[in-house]
């Protein structure tokens, strides 16, 4: 199979889901039962103009497919529609947020990467010692922090405690002020995660480990570090990077709880106040833009695969 | 072929290896905290929801073995009627996203062919949500409570079940004992429901408990947000919520308490899922 072929069948697929995934967001409305007016304008005072202009924005006049059409139009030219609470277009809502949730994400995703992959790492070339022991039963117990825990003991012990660092909001803007409000906010969202990086990193190199080539790359005289850089950790890449692709979606629903636990206003935090305030327009743009997110990323590590480790894209042409 | 193994016979089977202490810990915590939750209206010191003004943020007693809330409300009291919620709650997502997995993921593995790929895409869709997103949107349609997280989460966690019952299927489906069956003219349903599903579900079980801990992890998030079990109610997270203000304030006990029992409960059912899954064989963790 060529490889333009296999990239064509890849966005195919990643279009297909895509698609589907804004069926269920869209049609999810329609499981409420009752009329589509009250359910949008829940807990508020619905005046006539704020009726009609819920009746515009979704079309609510119109055929259900319609409505759907008349939405995803709106929405594949980045309108979401509008805020409830904030009386906003929901995408300016969401982009004066995203900066916040982006921050989060990236620190909290290289605390991962490093710790897990030198986790990994060290158990694998360590395996069955203690060491190996050591590091798996530290994952394990990382591995069963939630985030909300993370944030309490975090704040507890280096807000309140030693005063080190600050409990709450990003900071007056700056870039050394926002990473320094959040650092703990990324522990607490890093720490569940380890446990994945590191586990897949353990077990990936372990099993090239016992392989014929590093045998062979061994009895040659190559020195250690370079049969584990070049020979066991480039074949061990794959699984990891699948791994860190599923994580994303998982960070970015995560970052909601560390963020309403230390008061940051990113697009988590406006998840939560939004079910909160029943503004289904935002939640709706939130959910898909993180199954975008999650769909993307994974059609990327898919992508990346072949390029890092030709094997797999001439197992996948053989099969 | 193997022959079809309870559960149950799983957990007395004798151990080819030693005695693995973290698991027996693992079961011992586990089955203390389900005592605490079941025996919560006989045992449990004071009322949950009595409020006492004179011993507010008391520090750990006599009177009050892990303290009292910013209300004077006794922690452990709220702790053992919190682990209700916090038990039965995940037990119920794990019992129903397993039956609704194990039948998908038995017709899809069965019948393969366009069933299967249908099928597999909708599982395609679904893990594109995770969990907890599907379960807060559940309560954007729906209202706050447990009630549709709980129902939401059993769909979210069917496909991972489906997934692993659909691939035991299918290697299930060539071995010759199925043949056999075959000859003597028992229909595929019958084959299907009678001889394949006792072979697979021990394995599929095993891995289902894996979920407890993050569906217990996930619905406590949801009460620490504010989107599940409310404020008064003594939930783990929902007390968790309740006692942030007070964290500030340097008052940690009301917190770090439903904290840490999260995090114990979390350990021990992955600990016993792991060993039960080393047990039966088959399937690898997550």
């Amino acid at each position: 199979m060529t490889a333009a072929r296999r990239v064509a069948g890849k966005l195919g697929g990643l279009l297909l889901t895509l698609f589907l995934a804004s069926l269920l967001v869209f049609f999810s409305r329609f499981l409420v039962p009752g009329d589509p007016v009250t359910f949008l304008l829940r807990g508020r005072k619905p005046s006539p103009e704020a009726i009609a202009q819920v009746t515009t924005q979704y079309g609510l006049d119109l055929p259900p497919w319609q409505q759907y059409v008349q939405w995803l139009a709106g929405v594949l030219h980045g309108d979401f529609g509008r805020s409830l609470q904030y009386r906003q277009d929901v995408a300016a809502v969401i982009g004066e947020r995203l900066p916040v949730t982006l921050g989060l994400v990236v620190m909290a995703g290289l605390m991962i990467a490093v710790v897990g992959l030198v986790g990994g790492i060290v158990a694998a070339l360590n395996r069955g010692r203690i060491v190996d022991r050591g590091v798996l039963i530290g994952l394990t117990v990382l591995g069963a922090i939630p985030s909300f825990v993370g944030s309490i003991v975090l704040i507890a012990v280096f807000a309140v405690q030693l005063g080190w660092f600050p409990s709450f909001g990003s900071g007056d803007g700056g870039v050394l002020d926002t990473v320094y409000h959040l650092v703990l906010p990324s522990i607490a969202l890093a720490v569940v995660f380890v446990v994945l990086v590191g586990k897949v990193t353990r077990s990936s190199m372990v099993d090239q480990l016992g392989r014929e080539h590093v045998e062979v790359a061994t009895s040659r005289g190559l020195g250690r570090a370079t049969v584990v850089r070049r020979h066991v950790f480039r074949n061990a890449i794959g699984p990891i990077l699948t791994v860190s692709g599923v994580l994303v979606a998982g960070l970015l629903v995560a970052s909601s709880i560390v963020e309403a636990a230390f008061g940051l206003a990113g697009i988590g935090s406006l998840l939560v106040q939004s079910v909160d305030r029943l503004d289904f327009p935002v939640v709706q743009a939130i959910v898909l833009l993180v199954v975008l997110a999650f769909v993307v990323v994974n059609a990327i590590v898919d992508l990346l695969e072949p390029w890092i480790d030709p094997r797999s894209a001439a197992g996948a042409g053989a099969r | 072929m193997t022959t079809p193994t309870l559960a149950l016979e799983v957990l007395r089977a004798p151990r080819a290896r030693p005695a693995n202490t973290a698991y027996l810990i693992s079961l011992a915590a586990l089955g203390a905290l389900t005592l605490a939750a079941i025996l919560a209206p006989w045992i449990a010191p004071y009322d949950p929801d009595q409020v006492d003004l004179a011993a507010v943020y008391a520090s750990p007693s006599s009177a009050h073995w892990l303290g009292t809330d910013a209300l004077g409300r006794d922690i452990l009291s709220r702790m053992m009627y919190g682990a209700r919620t916090a038990l039965l709650a995940p037990l119920i997502v794990v019992i129903s996203s397993t039956i609704i997995g194990i039948l998908l993921g038995l017709l899809a593995g069965w019948r393969g062919g366009w069933v299967d790929s249908v099928l597999g895409r909708i599982f395609d869709v679904v893990f594109a949500f995770p969990s907890l997103l599907i379960a807060i949107m559940a309560v954007a349609l729906f209202g706050k409570g447990l009630v549709a997280p709980v129902i939401a989460m059993s769909i979210a966690y069917a496909p991972f079940v489906a997934r692993l019952t659909r691939s035991l299927v299918a290697s299930e489906r060539s071995r010759p004992y199925v043949s056999a069956y075959r000859v003597q003219g028992f229909s595929g349903g019958w084959i299907a429901t009678r001889r394949v599903l006792p072979n697979v579900t021990p394995i599929v079980g095993a891995q289902s408990t894996l979920n407890f801990g993050y569906v217990l992890a996930e619905l406590a998030a949801l009460s620490f947000l504010g989107l599940g079990v409310q404020a008064p109610t003594a939930e783990w997270g929902a007390m968790i919520n309740e006692a942030q203000a007070g964290l500030l304030g340097g008052h940690f006990l009301p917190a770090i308490v439903p904290a840490v029992a999260v995090v114990i409960a979390v350990v021990a059912v992955n600990v016993i899922g792991e060993e039960l899954s080393d047990r039966i064989g088959g399937g690898t963790p997550a």
